[in-house]
Parts: C-alpha cells; sequence; structure tokens
C-alpha cells in the first residue's frame, strides 16, 4: 500500500463496506421481504410454495375448525372476493374470531393451503391493521357481505 | 504527514467526491421519509361507503336509559348522525363538547358503543356530556366492521332513507362542525 | 402556578440557548475573548433553567393537577405516587421536555467540567449543543407545550392505563435518553472540531467519556428492553427486529463502531476523518430512531396518535443538523491533516475492520427497517421485513465481528507481525476447536450459525481474556479490566443466544387438569385452572408443578388476563429461572371439552443474553471510571507543570 494514500484507502474502503452491506441487504430482501397479500391478489399473482407472505382479509364465518389435538385450528380468510384456506398451529390472539380482520404470517403449500406461523395481534385494537382496511375498502363486495352479516347480529 | 507532500491530482478528486457521498446518501433517505410523512393517503383509509346504504343491524341497549338501536332508526325521512365511540377511547372523549354542539344545533345523533359495557358508558356520558338519543352496543365489533368503520371514533350522517352521505374518520374537532352540519343539510 | 413557572422555565432556557449559540458564533468569528470566556456561564444557567422547568412538570404530574392539558390526558389522582412521577414523561410532551433537560444538562457539564480542550474548539462545541438545543425549544414551545392549560377543568385525569403502569416502561424511555443525549454530546464535539479544524488527539480525549457513557446506556437499555419483551408479551422471543427495537439498536451499532475509532484518534491520532464521521452518523442515528417512533411513519397501526406536524418538525430538524453537519464535513474534512498511518496487521488494522463491518450491519439494519417504507412510496407495494431477513442478513456480519474482535485485543499499535499474532492467537484457536470436536460428538446435530455461535463464543470468551496472560494484574489499568469485560459479555450474550436457539425444546397441547406434560428434561403436572381477579382486570390463573429427574418442585403460575378499558387480553407467562435456563409456560384458550392450550419451552442458558448484556455494560463503566482517572491525574499534572 502506498502509504500517503491511506486516507483515500480508508475512505474507498468505507465505500465498499456500505456498498457491500447495500448489496447484501438487496439480495436477503429478494427473498426474504415478505409482501403482503389478499386471498384475490395471492391466487392472481400466483405466490411461489414456499415463500414468505403475509396474508390479510377477514376470517370466514363458521369457518374455523380445531383439529382433535386442542392447538390446530382450520379457517378461511376472505376478501369478498377470493378465499384461502388457513391452517395454524399455536395459540391465537385474542382478536382473532369469525368475520374479524386477521393477518397471517406463513407461506403456500403445495396444495395451495395457508400454513400460518404467526398470526398477528395488535395491543392497540382500536384500529384495525391500516394494510387489512386499506384492502378492505378497496374491495367492492364488502357491502353485500355486510348485509348477510348484518341480518345474523 | 500529507499536508506538506503533494498528492496526485485524481486521487485528491475522488476523495473529495466521496466525501460528498453521505450527504447524498443521507439526502436519498431524506426523501424517502418526507414521502412517507407527506402521503397521508396511505393511513386514511379512503371511504367507500359514502352513497352506500347502512348494512341491516338490531343492537341491544348500550346505557341505561336510553333505547336500543336498529338500522330501521335510519330509514325514518329525517337525516341522523350516527357516532361510533367507546367509553374506553381518549379521542371519543376528546369530541364530546363538539357532540354536545351539533345535538344543540338540532342534530339528532345515535351512537355505537364498540366493546363496551354499559355500566361504563354510562359513566363516561356522566362524565364527558350525553348528546346521544338511541345508543346500541356492538360488543364484538361486528356492526363497524361492516359499517366500513376502522376504529374509533368514527360518525356518519345518514339520510331519511338509510343511505350513508358522510364519513367523519377521528374525532370531531371544532373545525370540522360546520361541514358536519352542512352534510346534514345536504342530506335532507 | 407552577406550570406557568414552568413555561417561565422554558422560555429562558431557550433564549439563553439561543444567547449561547450567538455569542459563541460571534465570539469565534469576530475573535473577542470575551465574548468566549461568557459562554461556559451561559451554558450552565441553561441547565438549571431547563431542570427547572422539568422539576415543574414533575411536580405538576404528582400533584395531579388537572387544569394543565398534559396532566388531564395522562394523569390520573388514583395512581400510585410512583407512575404519577414517571407519568411526567410517559408521553410526548413530557419525553421531548426531559429530552431537551438532558440536552442542556450535558451541555453544562461539558462547560463545568472540560479543561483539556483547545479553548476555541470547547466554545465551537458549546455553541453547536445550544443550536441543537434551540430545534428542540422551539419543537416544544411551538408544537408540543407540556404546560398549555384546559378550561374547564375536568373532574379527573384519563390516563390510568393499566398497561402502561409497568416500571419497564418507566424507566426505560430516559435510560434510552440519556444514550441519545450522551451522543449528542459527541456530535456537538466533532462540529466544534470541523469548525476549527482541531481534530486530534485532544478531541478525542474529550469526547470519549461521553461516548462511552451513552454507549453504556445504551446497552442497558437494550438489554432492559429485550427482556420486558421477553416477559411482558408472552411470546417467548427476546428480540423482534420491531422497527422501535432496530431505532435503539442503530445508534448502539454506531456509538460501538464510534467508540472503538475514538480510543484509535485518542491513542494513535489515527482516523481522523473517519471518528468525526461516525460522530454525526452516530447521533443521526438516535435522531432517526427518535423520528421513526414518534412520527409513527412505521408503526402506523397507532398513525391516528401521531400530530403530522411533529413528524415534520422533527424531520426539519433532521435535515438542519444532520445535512448540515455532513455539508460541513464535506467542506472541512478535506483541510483536517491527515492522522498517523499504521500497518494493515496493527491493533489499528483490526479496529478498521470492526468499524467497517459494524457500519455494514448499522447499513444492513436501516436498509432492512426503512424498505417496507421505501417499498410503499416506490412502487406502492405493502410489505414488511422480518427477523428472516435480519437474520439472513446481519448474522454472518455479526459472527465475523465477534471473530475479529476476538483477535484485535492481542494486536499491537501500529504495527505487528502475522506470525506473532498466530502465536497469540494459539490458546483460544486450540479452544475452539476443542469446542467444536465436542460439540460434534455430543450434541444432537443442530444449526450451522447456532453451532458457530457456540463455538465463536467459547473462543472469543477465551481471547478476551487472553490480553491479561501474562501481565502484573494488579497494575494493569481499569480500562484494560473494562475492555476484557465487556468482550467477555459478548461473548457471555453469545452463547446464551446461540444455546436458545439451538437446544430450545417447545411443547404445544391441549392438556386437561392433571395430565402431565413433559418439554426437555422437565416433566409438567398441569394442576389446575381458578378464576382470579385484579382492580381492572379479569384472569384465568392455572398452576403447574415442574420436576426435573427427582429434583425439587416448582410451583408454576401463569395467567391469560382480559382487561377492560381498554379491552385487551394479555398473557402473563410464567417463568421458572435456574441456573442452567428458563422454563416458560403460557396458557392458551380454553376448549369446550375441559381441554386447555398450554405453550411449554425450556431454554437453556437463556439468561446469559441478558447476564451479557450486563457484563457489556459493566465493562464500559469500568473503563469509564478507568479514563476519567487518568485524565484527572493527566489534568493535574499539567497544572503542575
Amino acid at each position: 500500500m502506498k502509504a500517503k494514500h491511506q486516507r483515500l484507502v480508508l475512505a474507498l474502503l468505507a465505500v465498499v463496506a456500505i456498498v457491500g452491506a447495500a448489496l447484501l441487504a438487496m439480495s436477503a430482501l429478494k427473498d426474504q421481504a415478505a409482501y403482503f397479500y389478499t386471498p384475490a391478489d395471492a391466487h392472481r399473482d400466483k405466490v411461489p410454495v414456499g415463500q414468505a407472505v403475509r396474508l390479510g382479509g377477514m376470517v370466514a364465518g363458521g369457518s374455523i375448525k380445531r383439529a382433535a389435538d386442542g392447538v390446530t385450528i382450520d379457517f378461511t380468510v376472505t376478501d369478498g372476493k377470493d378465499t384461502v384456506p388457513v391452517v395454524f398451529r399455536g395459540i391465537t390472539p385474542d382478536l382473532f374470531k369469525e368475520n374479524s380482520g386477521v393477518v397471517a404470517e406463513g407461506r403456500f403449500d403445495a396444495t395451495g393451503r395457508f400454513v400460518a406461523d404467526n398470526i398477528l395481534a395488535k395491543h392497540d385494537e382500536r384500529y384495525m391493521p391500516p394494510q387489512v382496511a386499506g384492502e378492505m375498502h378497496k374491495s367492492e363486495s364488502l357491502d353485500t357481505g355486510a348485509k348477510a352479516k348484518g341480518g345474523r347480529t | 504527514m500529507s499536508a506538506d507532500v503533494p498528492r496526485s491530482d485524481a486521487a485528491k478528486r475522488g476523495l473529495r467526491l466521496i466525501l460528498w457521498a453521505p450527504l447524498v446518501l443521507f439526502l436519498i433517505f431524506l426523501a424517502m421519509f418526507a414521502s412517507g410523512l407527506i402521503r397521508p393517503g396511505s393511513r386514511d383509509i379512503p371511504s367507500r361507503m359514502v352513497g352506500k346504504p347502512l348494512p341491516g343491524f338490531a343492537l341491544p341497549e348500550g346505557a341505561p336509559g336510553h333505547p336500543p338501536l336498529a338500522d330501521a332508526a335510519f330509514r325514518q325521512g329525517q337525516p341522523r348522525l350516527l357516532n361510533v365511540f367507546a367509553s374506553w377511547c381518549v379521542p371519543c372523549a376528546a369530541e364530546a363538547p363538539q357532540l354536545l354542539q351539533l345535538a344543540r344545533a338540532g342534530v339528532p345523533i345515535d351512537a355505537i358503543a364498540i366493546r363496551d359495557r354499559p355500566q361504563d358508558v354510562a359513566g363516561f356520558l356522566a362524565k364527558w356530556g350525553d348528546p346521544y338519543a338511541a345508543i346500541g352496543s356492538d360488543v364484538d365489533s361486528s356492526v363497524q366492521i361492516a359499517m366500513g368503520s376502522a376504529g374509533v371514533p368514527e360518525s356518519f350522517v345518514i339520510d331519511g332513507k338509510g343511505i350513508i352521505r358522510h364519513q367523519h374518520i377521528g374525532a370531531i374537532e371544532p373545525e370540522d362542525v360546520p361541514a358536519i352540519l352542512a352534510a346534514v343539510r345536504n342530506a335532507r | 402556578m407552577i406550570a406557568e413557572a414552568g413555561l417561565a422555565a422554558l422560555w429562558l432556557a431557550a433564549a439563553l440557548a439561543a444567547l449561547q449559540f450567538a455569542i459563541g458564533a460571534l465570539g469565534l468569528t469576530r475573535g473577542r475573548e470575551a465574548m468566549l470566556l461568557s459562554v461556559r456561564p451561559v451554558a450552565m444557567v441553561q441547565a438549571v433553567l431547563a431542570a427547572l422547568a422539568f422539576l415543574c412538570l414533575i411536580v405538576v404530574f404528582v400533584r395531579v393537577d388537572l387544569s394543565v392539558a398534559l396532566v388531564a390526558a395522562n394523569d390520573h389522582s388514583a395512581k400510585p405516587l410512583m407512575y404519577r412521577f414517571a407519568g411526567a414523561w410517559g408521553n410526548h410532551e413530557g419525553s421531548m421536555l426531559m429530552w431537551v433537560t438532558i440536552l442542556a444538562a450535558a451541555g453544562g457539564a461539558v462547560a463545568l467540567f472540560e479543561r483539556r480542550l483547545d479553548e476555541r474548539t470547547l466554545v465551537a462545541t458549546l455553541a453547536a449543543q445550544a443550536f441543537i438545543g434551540l430545534g428542540f425549544y422551539a419543537f416544544l414551545l411551538f408544537a408540543s407545550n407540556p404546560f398549555s392549560r384546559l378550561f374547564p377543568v375536568p373532574a379527573e385525569g384519563q390516563g390510568l392505563n393499566p398497561l402502561l403502569q409497568d416500571p419497564g416502561l418507566a424507566f426505560h424511555p430516559p435510560t434510552l435518553y440519556i444514550g441519545y443525549v450522551g451522543l449528542s454530546v459527541a456530535f456537538s464535539f466533532a462540529v466544534g472540531a470541523l469548525v476549527t479544524r482541531d481534530v486530534g488527539a485532544a478531541f478525542a480525549r474529550a469526547m470519549r467519556p461521553w461516548v462511552l457513557g451513552a454507549w453504556i446506556f445504551l446497552t442497558l437499555g437494550i438489554t432492559a428492553g429485550s427482556y420486558w419483551a421477553y416477559y411482558e408479551l408472552g411470546w417467548g422471543g427476546w428480540w423482534f427486529w420491531d422497527p422501535v427495537e432496530n431505532a435503539s439498536l442503530m445508534p448502539w451499532l454506531a456509538a460501538t463502531a464510534l467508540l472503538h475509532s475514538v480510543t484509535v484518534l485518542a491513542t494513535r491520532d489515527g482516523l481522523r476523518a473517519w471518528t468525526v464521521m461516525l460522530a454525526v452518523v452516530a447521533f443521526s442515528m438516535s435522531m432517526v430512531g427518535t423520528f421513526l417512533v414518534r412520527s409513527g411513519i412505521l408503526t402506523s397501526v397507532h398513525a391516528f396518535a401521531v400530530d403530522p406536524r411533529r413528524g415534520s418538525f422533527i424531520l426539519a430538524l433532521l435535515v438542519l443538523y444532520i445535512g448540515g453537519a455532513l455539508a460541513l464535513f464535506a467542506l472541512r474534512v478535506g483541510t483536517v491533516r491527515e492522522g498517523s498511518r499504521f500497518d494493515p496487521v496493527s491493533r489499528e488494522g483490526a479496529l478498521v475492520v470492526n468499524n467497517l463491518l459494524l457500519s455494514a450491519i448499522l447499513g444492513v439494519v436501516l436498509i432492512g427497517t426503512l424498505y417496507p417504507l421505501g417499498a410503499e412510496a416506490v412502487t406502492g407495494e405493502k410489505l414488511s421485513v422480518g427477523p428472516p431477513y435480519f437474520n439472513a442478513a446481519a448474522g454472518p456480519l455479526a459472527l465475523i465481528l465477534v471473530a475479529v474482535m476476538a483477535a484485535g485485543p492481542l494486536m499491537r499499535w501500529r504495527r505487528d507481525e502475522l506470525r506473532n499474532l498466530v502465536g497469540r492467537l494459539a490458546l483460544p484457536v486450540l479452544l475452539v476447536a476443542l469446542a467444536l470436536l465436542g460439540l460434534v460428538l455430543l450434541a444432537p446435530p443442530i444449526g450451522i450459525f447456532p453451532l458457530l455461535g457456540l463455538i465463536l463464543a467459547a473462543g472469543v470468551a477465551a481471547a478476551s481474556v487472553a490480553p491479561l496472560w501474562k501481565r502484573n494484574l494488579r497494575r494493569t489499568p481499569l480500562f484494560t479490566y473494562g475492555m476484557v469485560i465487556s468482550h467477555l459479555g459478548i461473548a457471555v450474550a453469545l452463547a446464551g443466544m446461540a444455546s436458545e436457539t439451538a437446544f430450545i425444546k417447545e411443547t404445544l397441547v391441549a392438556a386437561r387438569v392433571g395430565e402431565t406434560q413433559t418439554v426437555g428434561p422437565w416433566t409438567l403436572r398441569f394442576n389446575g385452572v381458578k378464576p382470579v381477579a385484579g382492580p381492572n382486570w379479569t384472569a384465568i390463573e392455572a398452576t403447574l408443578t415442574a420436576t426435573r429427574g427427582g429434583g425439587r418442585p416448582y410451583l408454576l403460575t401463569t395467567q391469560a388476563r382480559s382487561f377492560w378499558t381498554p379491552p385487551t387480553e394479555t398473557n402473563e407467562a410464567a417463568i421458572q429461572t435456574v441456573w442452567d435456563g428458563q422454563l416458560y409456560v403460557v396458557l392458551g384458550k380454553g376448549s369446550d371439552d375441559g381441554r386447555w392450550q398450554l405453550r411449554l419451552w425450556w431454554k437453556p442458558f437463556v439468561t446469559l443474553i441478558w447476564a451479557g448484556g450486563g457484563l457489556v455494560a459493566f465493562g464500559g463503566f469500568l473503563t469509564l471510571v478507568g479514563r476519567v482517572r487518568r485524565e484527572r491525574r493527566a489534568a493535574r499534572a499539567e497544572a503542575w507543570a
């Protein structure tokens, strides 16, 4: 190393480290960032099997079924246009109930079922996750679904 | 020391360029922050319910001394304000004076109490004032969600035929009162 | 009256900050000696006034003066004294007032104690500190006045949220704030040194205690925050890579890098520009952290509670301070003389690698935290970045960093021979090999990262005490012990993380009362459930008896609580600590057939994570004491000479 350029070399090293970190981050993000899908989006975009994603929507009325082991549940997530069957093993949060908003983290398996590792609970339940609320409002069929539900209330 | 050794021009220029790199990087991040702040659209949930009919519901009594609430109340020919609130919600207390002002101005106001208990609602009304005619209790938020409401407080202006004419998200601030009064007038 | 007195003190403090900045700047540009001399007392008085304003806020909170809007919104007369006291900073306005108070106090302390730095650089530093303070004073006085009155006066306050009455929540933010503000002092020193072009060893020695102090508090804050999330959330995890956690981790990473580069600058007068840059970055990270948390652009679930004006204000401050400092850096640093040089293979070289790796990790965390924001701004797509990304991107870098950490302290300053280094590293390397052999032979098959982590932890633990090898232990300076203990703490924490990841056992069942379950070496009998009630919650409480082998039984109780105001459910995990780990039990929901969901974890040596964090902070404390003592002795020697 030419001694008189040590400062320049250090500066270049710093640039290399930061650029390297950015490249590493970008390549990891490509595989690991969990995109948010509604059931309709998921079917349209054909999410690859095994990719970590978030699935958001409403838990369809009457769809929650408990397995015999007492800790596995099956339910259906709907956005008013499409539905996805979900399986989850674990303790569900308080806010998880039929006809309520839900965000599940996990991946699709080969049969098109969504295997959730985690069901998101919010500490502050005053507001739905904005992602869910935004998507729900986009769905044109919301009011018809709501009417059917309102009748039962 | 390098100060007395003349450096090659290329090295000097290279170093000078690198020195500006942090500032450029910072400005890029800043632009990102600013865009996150400026676009309120991503947070304010756009209302899709305006112009749609109110969903059907019949809720039990939400507070002692108040009649229960059903959607039929909004199909009697007169516009009404429907306020979605909860006794545990701080912004709901903040909008109470504005609701009282609206009630004094002759706007009939009904309410849906979300995930609440009648005795808590009664305490809330005793403390912050009671502008409501009928109060329904929506224990599991199902009507709230059916109305396309994402949180509390929210207020809806509903015309005499049960059609939602205006949706106000968040607490009604003093400066929002004229807009709501206008919406009620237009719904006639 | 007290509220008005507080507001008056705040205005006066703000005016003094303006004065401090003005006379500092004028004195430096015009070269007026008298002006330079008056900066110190102004800084001290400013500190006293800011502290007075904060004291007034505490008094109105303790007295529950409901005519103050902030008190009415956040206090309640039925709260215990401690939470009325802590409530003063448990809200936006109060926490900002606390921030400026610490800022002013730090400025006052610099003015009072710093005697060895060149007077012009010191004045520039205090002017920069006042300039930072001015922004926050303006923020308080114009956008979030903590003392504004409320009329009519409500009968009772609204701040009786039981979830917020937690000692962790009351004292965690101040710890982090002290850390953040300590970094602001480092930032001011850097700006001051850039202004007078006096970047050298004296500057580094003046800055070092502040960096160390800030770093100790950040370390404590992160460790405590991690344990709080672990016991309070009931999810069994100790780090979630949540934006709020990252907001405290990023300044820590930058401060750690700064701590090491400032040592190079103080000891060897090298890495001048780099140290200044890091000081700017470290404070930027604490501002960005505050901004992210306060503006709510990342934790947007709470978006309604956030005033966009506040976010814009902090953003403007960010532009002013960080943008200004970076521009000053670009303009000035080229004219700062280069420091002394060193060989690539030397202590300095190892510290450069440490700094580069820390910066890379910081970059990875920053990009991951902000990516959802950027992606939504550019493509409109909504996504989240979670633990898989951070573990994959930051994990390998962190392991390399820890390996470098093991070798660094064994290298000589300025120039070293690789051959000699290998000799010094032989013992730790041998230990690593033995640990590897032992784990491969004895342990069940475990993942590659936990395996690497365990092996590295063994090697690093050995290497970190190696600097004490063949030294006269009684004449070894305190700061060397500090370094050894901090590095050992990193090894201990790493061992805890790796062991928890590698050997964790989990059982998830729906159990009937009277049944027994096993998790790892433990047998747990489910004794029963009963309803219990607290002041504002009801709960189902489950009791279990845990035994291992024929050992003594432990009784565990865990609750699933329901609060009414606001309606929330929390899981109170039962945590039983034994010498080699923790049992962690969470009660879920009951089903119609009389079974209860139970989640049982056996986490071997998980406690080492926080013990390691504590050791790191303790090492930092020893170093601080050692350095300050040596500085004072040197100052006294100078005074004699």
